[in-house]
């Protein structure tokens, strides 16, 4: 029965739909701001559950546990010394993008402007721009935090049927952030000087979830590839809380040895 | 406008409540994360990151993994959480109304050491509290968007870690299945208001992988004596308080201050690094698992990876870590 009416309807709208989209112009594209199926903004706490030996100090030299490196990659981590580092001014090694979602630490998300998205990190004092829409990367030399173009994920779904059956995003307030970042500068995976190379791409999916009790999570699944250092993808999946303001906002720059 | 009003009356007839997902299919482990915790087994007295009490730190101290060696025991399962706690692959599907076509089920295939999950999906209610409780618990589900919020009570008691950190059978879990493209990811929040101050979160990722091999039911288990001095003396193997002899071993092999060994809330925030600042100085060398990626399956070479740190100042005992 539903599934009639919906037919009648629907027919008659797309036919008029057509002939109005003749004489018109398409609508403005929405910006990314405006249509963020979830806000992800304020104050975030990484709440470490996991790899804690790995994430919440640095672990000794040699100590690989969970991460599919190439024998390279071992040979090269064997050989990290975190003083030379201080000395290169290389203290940022382990903050990179993608690494840095790992550090324990608070992140604060804001909107830079309408299509880029701004993550900003206590520990390690660094900042990620996720550019949406038609964004370029400028060029230049790699840095910590790379290139990354992101775009919204709205689950969509099928109504109709028959032949008049279409997709559209559903409604609700559901979706989630997917983000894409290369160019970036090669550093530690761990602060132990687990590499990652010039090659590696991050991939991330940002989903937020909201409980009962009001509490809302941030869960992160996070997808690592680099044909240099890594004998598959390495993947991770990570959860932040969130936070009622600032007040625990801590600032630190980065170190290579804590 | 007339257009857009009877675009939107038909959308709104026959709008799903959600935008349901396929989410089966055999789902590959990656144990990219915890590695220790999940494969070999974690030390033995080893609570840092968990939101435990007093009372959970009290009983897990107590804990003997030769309890797992009674024949009674050898056959029990895991609870439900084991899904995001321990190492294996899974495999889902859908179970439809042979009717009306509509998923009424969504199914978590078994372990080796854990029984079938069931998140029902036809808006049944839970049972009443006094209920039995099932290996697998009562699980129902309900779509928020894309993704499956899945809802678990009348769990039996068991462990939120494989060294004895106990939950209750007032447990509840909620977890959150999300799919993207090929990965797959579930976050549980185990609730315990007998051993935990807050809930227990952990996030897993799985790869789509039709080739990998999962029994959707566990698999016969048989037990059988497999210490003698166990076999029907009565015994029951445990630890008496203060008298556990594994109690300094984290502290010894990776300098991680007790206090924080024995974990607490605290451990898992950010902020509990400036405690440790102060106290804790790296290690050396890695004398633990330092043989770098030997694959998913790596446990056939677990053993000669182990490292040589029994010759840590001070450590003269074995782990329990491949007791299991």
């Amino acid at each position: 029965m539903c599934h009639e009416k919906a037919k009648l309807l629907l027919v008659a709208a797309v036919l008029s739909l057509q002939s109005v989209a003749q004489g018109q112009s398409a609508a403005p594209v929405k910006s990314a701001k405006v249509s963020a199926p979830i806000d992800l903004t304020g104050y975030w706490v990484s709440v470490v559950t996991e790899d804690w030996r790995w994430r919440m100090i640095t672990p000794a030299k040699g100590d690989y546990a969970s991460i599919p490196i190439t024998p390279a990659a071992k040979k090269l981590a064997d050989t990290w010394d975190p003083a030379k580092d201080e000395a290169a001014g290389e203290q940022c090694r382990s903050y990179g993008a993608p690494a840095i979602m790992r550090v324990p630490g608070r992140f604060h998300i804001t909107w830079q402007d309408d299509n880029t998205l701004k993550v900003e990190t206590d520990y390690g004092m660094q900042t990620r721009l996720f550019h949406f829409g038609n964004w370029a990367a400028s060029g230049g030399p790699p840095t910590w935090q790379g290139d990354s173009a992101a775009r919204w994920e709205i689950p969509r779904t099928r109504v109709g049927a028959g032949s008049v059956a279409r997709e559209v995003e559903s409604q609700g307030g559901f979706g989630s952030l997917a983000v894409e970042t290369t160019h970036i500068r090669p550093g530690y995976l761990r602060k132990n000087g687990v590499p990652y190379g010039a090659k590696a791409k991050l991939t991330e999916y940002w989903d937020l979830n909201r409980e009962t009790n009001g509490d809302q999570w941030l869960v992160i699944t996070t997808l690592v590839d680099d044909p240099d250092y890594l004998q598959e993808q390495w993947v991770t999946a990570l959860h932040f809380k969130k936070e009622p303001d600032g007040a625990k906002w801590d600032p630190s720059p980065c170190s290579s040895r804590w | 406008m007339k257009i857009l009003a009877a675009f939107a009356m038909a959308v709104v007839i026959c709008m799903p409540a959600s935008a349901e997902i396929d989410l089966s299919g055999n789902w590959s482990t990656r144990q990219h994360q915890d590695w220790q915790d999940r494969n070999p087994g974690p030390e033995a007295v080893d609570y840092i990151g968990l939101p435990i009490n007093d009372e959970a730190r009290a009983r897990a101290l107590s804990y003997s993994a030769s309890l797992l060696s009674l024949p009674e025991r050898q056959c029990l399962f895991y609870p439900p959480q084991y899904v995001v706690i321990g190492p294996q692959s899974i495999k889902m599907w859908a179970e439809t109304d042979p009717v009306t076509g509509k998923i009424i089920a969504w199914k978590i295939s078994a372990a080796p050491d854990r029984d079938v999950i069931t998140i029902w999906m036809d808006g049944r209610p839970h049972p009443p509290k006094n209920a039995p409780h099932p290996y697998a618990g009562f699980t129902t589900g309900v779509w928020q968007g894309d993704t499956l919020t899945a809802y678990t009570t009348h769990i039996k008691a068991g462990y939120i870690r494989r060294n004895g950190v106990p939950s209750s059978d007032q447990a509840t879990v909620t977890q959150h299945i999300m799919r993207h493209g090929d990965t797959l990811t579930i976050t549980a929040l185990i609730d315990d208001p007998i051993y935990l101050t807050e809930p227990f979160v952990l996030s897993r990722s799985w790869k789509l992988d039709p080739n990998v091999q999962i029994p959707p039911t566990p698999e016969p288990c048989s037990p059988a004596a497999e210490v003698a001095r166990l076999d029907g003396t009565g015994a029951v193997p445990h630890i008496l308080p203060g008298a556990n002899p594994f109690v300094n071993e984290v502290t010894k092999i990776f300098h991680i201050p007790q206090e924080t060994v024995m974990g607490g809330a605290e451990t898992m925030y950010p902020e509990y690094r400036k405690k440790l600042r102060a106290r804790y100085v790296r290690p050396e060398k890695c004398v633990r698992y330092c043989c770098g990626w030997e694959g998913r399956e790596a446990v056939d070479t677990l053993k000669d990876c182990i490292g040589d740190y029994r010759q840590t100042p001070g450590l003269s005992l074995p782990s329990q870590g491949l007791d299991k």
